[in-house]
């Protein structure tokens, strides 16, 4: 064959491309192509992929789909996490002549995959996924306004992963760092694969995360039960209301900004360039104007768990709800207008640079508000110590860290001898783990028995709980100390001896973290096996207040057999009050969209186009895009789009639910 | 408020033996009134954060269910009292600090040319502040004296208590140029100049490094800082000198080749126009510089003609780069004025004589005495005023 054949073939993918020469990515390799088997073997032994495609990859239920983001961000944060503990071994070895373990080539890698999947491919799915669940049951809906929208975008999410991850074994990742500025981003700096295995992961994945942004706005908008008031909605709804709004405003500036990255790339136009009147300082405004919005998309639902958590558990209506709501829109608002704190070093003039550092203090007023709520939730309340509520005490007291140290980094003189250093790694961390991640996890041991009708195992969820708290404290503390010490971030060898010491700690403590992941992957096995022992047939196991407690666990395929009327902000709290009976006749017919396979087949093919696109495959690309354009067409021939569950269906159902609750009692 | 500093340094400084917190103990006053701003603004902060963290430890304790000797209002929701307070608390700090981020940040300015030296020592207008232009290279800095017609790869010096005036720029890629124990950092990007001020105190040796990550030799990408007498500085300009050996074009576009952990270099004599190429992107002859470019385009632009400028214009530095037209100088070299496109070059922000910053013109001075004693940001003030 000749090579001009296999070029027109395999565009820029050769056997050299393969790392084969990289023992540590091949071991990695053969371990994830092993387990990689025996999954796939498995499934097919048990003939489990049938009942897969048909209830769970081509599912329209926003339940379902909310599970599955969940277990994407969880299995990419052991990617993730992987990248991690690889960074703070490299940094712990590499003193006195030693360049550690890792070359520059694969380091580099690292720490631009770590900051990439932990963002776009684990706080996102987690963030998104318990959105996905929760806000449909708790404003009393059947499920989102654009159910297979919802299952496209799920699968958008994932094509981004996959291509990430392949990215591992064919070629490589970006060497630039998780937001790849130019010049070093564009091709005349880094002219591999790399950057445009993260350009096309990024937008195919955002390509989901938009469209997932508008979906949940029409639901919370147009789907609310009879008597839900925007004023009478959770706390946790309008924060995702409000998440939701920054995505749809912020995502498209991501995608344009990546989409100038390519076409200077791809066919030498000069938005970025340093020459032809390019500016690189262009780029970073551009990417910072979604990069901060979205640092809020994620902290926004973490506060709404929060919120309904301490309410919950100190058995208290929530303190200040209306100055809660005006907090979260206020932060909405103002996450537009501090994008260049980011880089206030890039010469801004005195005033400009002031401005954005007034406007980043001044979020800090309503987010101080919203501690204070919290506070004075639990204050005269009974506060019960499970879980969810564990985490939320974590939260309180790590966070006003992190945001103290954030309102630090906005004074622009403190930051131009702070930035880039490690002390704003720790402050991101501080925030991102104590805020997001701590957030997530309260949401997941709080919402588990809604979805699966079991609680987790508390046992080994306090060994996850004090694992990651004091792993967190002891690998970011040290971070903080260094960047008192002037060390900035992204080194790979260092000269100082006196410094190694700090980073073992933090070593340790990424340890500690580890062992907390691990723990919580026992916590779902056990608990999976003590499923009868943790069983809850209530539906409420927390004594909760929000509408999502008033339908069995796991809820019905149509959430609520009658939508429910709702007259006051914690609706079931209030039904609870006010002595509800579950009605247990007049059922009737109850409309549901049908499930689909168009959504996985058209991010199958917007995958596979991005991989093209990477390699330079143009047959692939344009033979992929021509099949998308013709699968969707085609769907729109598809007319089996909804059916409707038979009243006997929803009578078996409700009758079983009654029986349960009577041997409940 | 210096009570105020000591006791906030206190827990620090049991954690401060053997380690070198260049960042709390710099040698420069700009990095010291910056280390200023960063504890007030901390202390500023815990005044809300650590009630807050008491608080949240305090109600977790006590309202804890098995305590059930508390009160318990589960329907108590609603406080406007406690609102005006949870909303005004923050927003007191943060109009202080507020106030304290618009001043600092104005006369922090690295653009601007200093007033002073030390908390206590205005500038000595007589001396002539030291010039140093900084190329941020794959992966070395290169430092040219303009004043002395020295340059250097690696390695910075500069004598006590002369200010020094920093223009910053690069080659390839993104860097910032960063000396902790001196002043904050400050980009450093191709095709652009930022600028910095800045003053060494105490002589000694410290470390400058790039701390935007800029490719694969960024962990070498480090250098010394050296703060010498006014004696050692001659002596160090003069070895250098000594050092022979010439910077021009040629030998510059050899440097800027990639290279790691590039040892210290010196050249005695530098080629006098060779930053400003290296700023216009235009050290290869038959280049078109940056500044010829925005000349034409001020001047309208060339129309049609000016395509067959676009080949000269191209500045990348390892795939396209060769003189592609030849040696020759492309057409409109002579129909600009290279150093000054515009006909003005950026004005420079130059520090009041008087540092009272919170006189409006034409305003009188506030009647109150200021803090004394205070190696705060405001700098000296004139002790005859009322």
């Amino acid at each position: 064959m000749s090579p001009d054949f296999l070029k027109l073939i395999f565009g820029r993918l050769t056997f050299e491309s393969l790392p084969l020469h990289e023992p540590i990515v091949v071991g990695t390799f053969v371990v994830v192509a092993l387990g990689g088997a025996a999954l796939l073997g498995g499934l097919t032994y048990f003939r489990l992929w049938g009942y897969l495609w048909r209830e769970w990859f081509t599912t329209v239920d926003h339940k379902r789909i909310g599970i599955m983001y969940m277990i994407l961000g969880i299995v990419m944060l052991l990617r993730g996490f992987a990248d991690a503990l690889m960074m703070r071994g490299q940094q712990m070895l590499a003193f006195g002549g030693s360049e550690g373990y890792l070359n520059a080539h694969h380091y580099d890698q690292v720490f631009t995959a770590h900051g990439v999947i932990m963002i776009f491919f684990v706080a996102m799915p987690l963030v998104t996924g318990l959105m996905n669940y929760v806000v449909p049951l708790q404003i009393g809906a059947r499920d989102v306004s654009f159910p297979f929208l919802n299952n496209f975008s799920f699968w958008m999410t994932v094509g981004g992963a996959v291509l990430v991850m392949a990215s591992l074994f064919i070629g490589e990742f970006a060497r630039t760092g998780w937001l790849a500025y130019p010049p070093l981003s564009n091709i005349g700096y880094s002219p591999d694969v790399g950057v445009d295995y993260y350009i096309w992961a990024l937008q195919v994945a955002g390509v989901g995360t938009t469209l997932s942004g508008i979906n949940l706005i029409c639901t919370i908008v147009k789907l609310r039960c009879p008597g839900m008031t925007m004023m009478k909605m959770p706390v946790f709804t309008w924060t995702s209301l409000c998440t939701n709004v920054l995505i749809v405003a912020s995502f498209p500036v991501l995608t344009v900004v990546l989409a100038l990255l390519s076409l200077d790339r791809y066919v030498g136009t000069n938005f970025f360039t340093n020459d032809f009147g390019g500016s690189p300082m262009m780029y970073v405004n551009l990417i910072w104007i979604w990069g901060h919005p979205e640092v809020y998309i994620l902290v926004l639902p973490a506060f709404g768990i929060f919120s309904e958590v301490t309410s919950t558990f100190s058995g208290k209506r929530l303190f200040g709800y209306t100055s809660m709501v005006y907090a979260t829109v206020v932060i909405t608002i103002l996450s537009y207008l501090v994008w260049l704190h980011h880089f206030f070093t890039m010469g801004s003039g005195a005033s400009v640079n002031s401005f954005f550092g007034i406007t980043t203090m001044i979020i800090s007023i309503p987010t101080g508000a919203k501690m204070f709520n919290w506070l004075f939730t639990m204050y005269r309340g009974r506060i019960r110590y499970e879980l969810p509520m564990m985490w939320t005490i974590a939260f309180m007291l790590t966070f006003v860290i992190g945001g103290m140290t954030g309102v630090l980094l906005a004074v622009p003189p403190a930051d131009f001898v702070l930035h880039n250093s490690l002390f704003l790694i720790a402050h991101f961390h501080n925030v991102i783990i104590g805020g997001v991640v701590f957030g997530a996890f309260a949401g997941i041991n709080y919402w588990f028995p809604k979805a699966f009708g079991f609680k987790l195992d508390p046992f080994w969820g306090k060994m996850s709980f004090w694992f990651w708290v004091t792993g967190f404290y002891l690998a970011f503390m040290p971070l903080y100390v260094l960047g008192l010490m002037g060390v900035t971030r992204r080194l790979r060898v260092f000269d100082d001896p006196s410094l190694q010491i700090w980073f073992v700690i933090a070593a340790i403590g990424a340890l500690f973290i580890f062992i907390g992941i691990l723990s919580m992957l026992m916590q779902f096995a056990v608990s999976l096996l003590k499923r009868e022992q943790l069983k809850d047939v209530t539906g409420d196991p927390w004594d909760a207040r929000t509408l999502e407690w008033a339908t069995s666990s796991p809820p019905p395929d149509y959430n609520f057999a009658f939508t429910p009327v709702v007259h006051d902000n914690d609706a079931w709290w209030d039904m609870k009050k006010r002595g509800y009976q579950r009605p247990l006749t007049g059922f009737k017919p109850i409309h549901m969209p049908s499930s689909t396979g168009t959504g996985i087949i058209l991010a199958g093919f917007a995958t596979a186009m991005g991989f093209g696109l990477i390699w330079y495959m143009w047959w692939l690309a344009a033979a992929s895009f021509i099949a998308m354009l013709a699968v969707g067409i085609g769907h729109t021939f598809n007319y089996h789009r909804d059916f409707d569950i038979p009243a006997e269906d929803i009578i078996r159902t409700e009758d079983a639910r009654t029986k349960l609750l009577a041997g409940a009692k | 408020m210096s009570r105020l500093k000591i006791l906030a340094l206190l827990p620090l400084a049991a954690a401060l033996s053997g380690c070198d917190y260049v960042v709390l103990a710099p040698a420069g006053d700009i990095a010291a009134q910056q280390r200023d701003l960063v504890i007030i603004s901390t202390v500023l902060m815990l005044l809300i954060v650590l009630p807050v963290m008491a608080l949240t430890a305090l109600f977790a304790w006590r309202y804890r269910q098995s305590n059930t000797a508390a009160r318990y209002e589960p329907e108590w929701d609603h406080s406007t009292k406690l609102e005006l307070v949870i909303w005004s608390a923050p927003l007191l700090i943060i109009v202080c600090l507020g106030a304290l981020t618009w001043m600092g940040t104005h006369l922090l300015d690295p653009y601007r040319t200093l007033g002073r030296i030390h908390a206590d020592r205005a500038v000595d207008q007589s001396k002539a502040p030291l010039e140093v232009d900084v190329v941020a290279l794959d992966w070395k800095w290169l430092f040219i004296y303009p004043g002395y017609g020295i340059a250097t790869v690696n390695e910075l010096a500069a004598p006590v208590d002369r200010p020094i005036n920093f223009r910053i720029t690069a080659s390839s890629v993104m860097n910032s140029f960063y000396i902790p124990a001196l002043a904050g950092q400050i980009y450093a990007m191709p095709g652009m100049e930022t600028k910095l001020h800045a003053v060494v105190n105490h002589p000694g040796t410290y470390k400058g490094f790039s701390a935007n990550y800029s490719g694969a030799g960024f962990s070498g990408m480090h250098f010394n800082f050296k703060g010498l007498d006014d004696k050692g500085f001659d002596a160090w300009i003069a070895s250098a000198k000594s050092a022979g050996g010439s910077l021009g074009r040629a030998e510059y576009l050899q440097l800027e080749k990639p290279s790691q952990n590039e040892p210290v270099r010196r050249w005695g004599s530098v080629d006098a126009d060779l930053y400003r190429l290296i700023l216009n992107m235009c050290v290869e002859t038959g280049k078109m510089c940056q500044s010829e470019m925005m000349a034409i385009d001020a001047k309208g632009g060339a129309g049609h003609q000016g395509l067959n400028n676009t080949l000269p214009l191209a500045y990348d530095k390892y795939a396209r780069r060769g003189t592609a037209l030849g040696p020759e100088p492309s057409f409109v070299a002579g129909t600009c004025t290279p150093d000054a496109p515009q006909g003005r070059t950026t004005a420079s922000i130059t520090a009041p004589t008087d540092t009272m910053p919170l006189i409006g013109a034409g305003l009188k001075r506030p009647s109150f005495t200021p803090l004394k004693s205070s190696s705060f940001f405001l700098g000296q003030r004139p002790k005859s005023d009322s």
